[in-house]
């Protein structure tokens, strides 16, 4: 087990305590065994021990293959599963117990943009708003200008969410998550499967909200050049163990590389576009 | 754009010193859960609104039903037109709160099930807005639309073959069936957990279980032809009670009777708090086994 913990922040008012603080945290789930018999299950390690820590404010990028844990350690940090050992807190608050006081500074944007489909995206908005307490009167004018800040054609806001493209469902997804003002920011592969141009916007976005809001980031990817370009601080993730999280330049020092590719390739062996075997993809279909 | 989010990030903050800061944290906590309450039931309504047409054919559908279990009455040998004209009126209703029953039922079954198929589930269960909230929203919601369509159905179908029920005390009726809602409801979250547990088959189990209520409940037949086993299953349903009672109510003009009211009420009191605890674990054992997201 390895801690990571973020560099020394010169504000430590505002830094009391860690956005994020995850200390040998481990889930794992259980799946048939045929080779073992027909009832037969084994225990399928998801995430090993995972220990790190996120400053208030930081951007941090966590890389991993599918199937690696990442979408597990979001959904862990985001109360949609419960942990098998060590903890997690989120701005001192315990992620297991205290889940009531997490959801209301969490908020996650994941790879399925995940809709009511015949619904538009401010209806969509409109009723996510008030699960977090926003009434009409807030949303009338909050939902419009958060669509309008993500790019989001304002003659298309009444169209159901069936007829718009990927891309416009993801900035539709990054709004709904901005709209709760949401102090840890979720972004599980937002851009994956976006076409270059939308997924370019988002990543712009997501600098914008860097520069202009108040929110601590945690990026999971497997698109390297996107966590190079986007975090202050790059992890890996890889069959559920945190290999490394640190600065870009230390993980190409620490290993002697150039790229992150190469980095992957020291710290694993594999190369990072390799096949994963049988039990990665069922880590994935978990995850 | 400044974060004013929702929640403190400071661990066990309060809104503010003493009873006084106590009593504002706890009215700021309900005007939130009030107004999800107000999202369960605002997003409904827009998905009503998409899905009309498919309302409408299942209304049809209902309707058709409907006629084909009342139409026996008119094949009761050596009956009088008033006789039939009564039969008629038991199997409506029976007809009614089955339909009325169904649409509660599905919409609680589905609180899970349709949106897991829509992909929504996990935004929905990391919101923070209390289980207690979204299951009541989901089901008052569920009562308003189920009266809506049980008052169009009853009406309709009456007025299709010349009903008569001219005793009838529809206030009654009306007030027991919400009543009995109560009930429906936390029963209903009991169902509700089902597809949690079992993603394949636990909306098929809701049905089941909404079939079983009205099968030991009487509901084109009085309880006593029952075998004496399934009359004693019959006492914990609350739909033995709202169906005897408004059948009452609309066949002789009877109001509110304490007898229907009472075991309602104790149903009610018993289902809520039991379901909201089924469902408790049943979610925990989801987040545990990662069932939440898995589709199916």
């Amino acid at each position: 087990m390895t801690t990571f913990a973020a560099p020394h922040t010169t504000r430590p008012s505002i830094r009391r305590v860690p956005a994020v603080e995850v200390r040998d945290l481990r889930k794992e789930f259980r799946r048939r065994d045929r080779r073992a018999g027909r009832f037969a299950r084994r225990r399928m390690p998801a995430l090993n021990d995972v220990t790190f820590t996120i400053e208030r404010g930081e951007c941090v990028a966590i890389l991993g293959q599918n199937g690696s844990g990442k979408s597990t350690l979001v959904r862990l940090l985001s109360t949609l599963l419960i942990n098998d050992g060590g903890d997690a807190k989120i701005f001192g608050h315990d992620a297991f117990r205290e889940s009531r006081a997490i959801r209301r500074l969490v908020n996650r944007v994941s790879v399925e943009a995940s809709f009511f489909k015949k619904m538009s995206a401010s209806e969509n908005l409109s009723y996510a708003a008030r699960f977090y307490g926003m009434p009409p009167s807030q949303t009338r004018t909050a939902i419009p200008e958060i669509l309008e800040r993500v790019g989001f054609p304002a003659d298309r806001r009444t169209e159901s969410m069936e007829n718009l493209s990927r891309g416009m469902q993801q900035k539709v997804a990054l709004a709904r998550a901005l709209l709760t003002s949401p102090v840890l920011l979720l972004l599980d592969e937002p851009t994956t499967g976006l076409d270059p141009r939308s997924k370019l916007e988002v990543q712009d976005f997501i600098r914008t909200v860097r520069a202009t809001h108040d929110a601590t980031i945690l990026l999971c990817t497997h698109d390297m050049a996107e966590a190079e370009a986007l975090a202050d601080r790059v992890g890996l993730l890889d069959r559920g163990e945190l290999l490394f999280l640190e600065p870009v330049a230390d993980v190409k020092r620490r290993y002697g590389v150039r790229t992150l590719e190469e980095a992957f390739l020291a710290a694993t062996g594999r190369v990072f576009e390799q096949e994963e075997n049988e039990d990665d993809e069922y880590r994935e279909v978990f995850g | 754009m400044t974060a004013t989010g929702v929640g403190s990030t400071e661990p066990g903050r309060s809104a503010g010193p003493g009873f006084a800061g106590a009593r504002a944290g706890i009215g700021a906590t309900l005007r939130q859960e009030l107004i999800g309450l107000g999202g369960i039931v605002e997003r409904n309504v827009y998905l009503t609104k998409r899905y009309f047409l498919w309302d409408l054919a299942f209304m049809v559908w209902t309707i058709a039903n409907t006629l084909t279990i009342v139409f026996i009455a008119r094949a009761v040998p050596n009956a009088t037109a008033a006789e039939v004209n009564k039969y008629e009126t038991v199997f409506l209703v029976g007809a009614t709160i089955w339909a009325f029953l169904g649409i509660i039922f599905e919409f609680m079954t589905e609180t899970v099930a349709w949106e897991r198929w829509e992909g929504t589930i996990e935004y929905t269960f990391m919101a923070p807005l209390s289980r207690f909230v979204h299951l009541f929203g989901q089901g008052a919601f569920a009562v308003l639309y189920g009266l809506i369509r049980a008052t169009i159905l009853f009406f309709a179908v009456a007025a299709l073959i010349g009903i008569h029920a001219p005793q009838a005390n529809y206030g009654a009726a009306l007030a027991l069936l919400a009543l009995a809602s109560l009930s429906f409801i936390g029963i209903g979250i009991m169902t509700s957990v089902l597809p949690l547990i079992s993603p394949e088959k636990g909306a098929q189990l809701g049905f089941v279980a909404q079939g079983l209520m009205l099968v030991v409940s009487g509901v084109y037949y009085p309880v006593s032809v029952m075998p004496e086993w399934m009359q004693w299953i019959a006492k914990i349903s609350p739909a033995t009670y709202a169906l005897r009672g408004c059948r009452a109510s609309i066949i002789d003009g009877t109001g509110l009777q304490w007898a229907d009211v009472w075991p309602l009420l104790i149903i009610a009191v018993v289902a809520t708090p039991l379901g909201l605890a089924i469902f408790r674990r049943g979610e925990r054992h989801a987040k545990r086994h990662g069932k939440l997201k898995r589709s199916g």
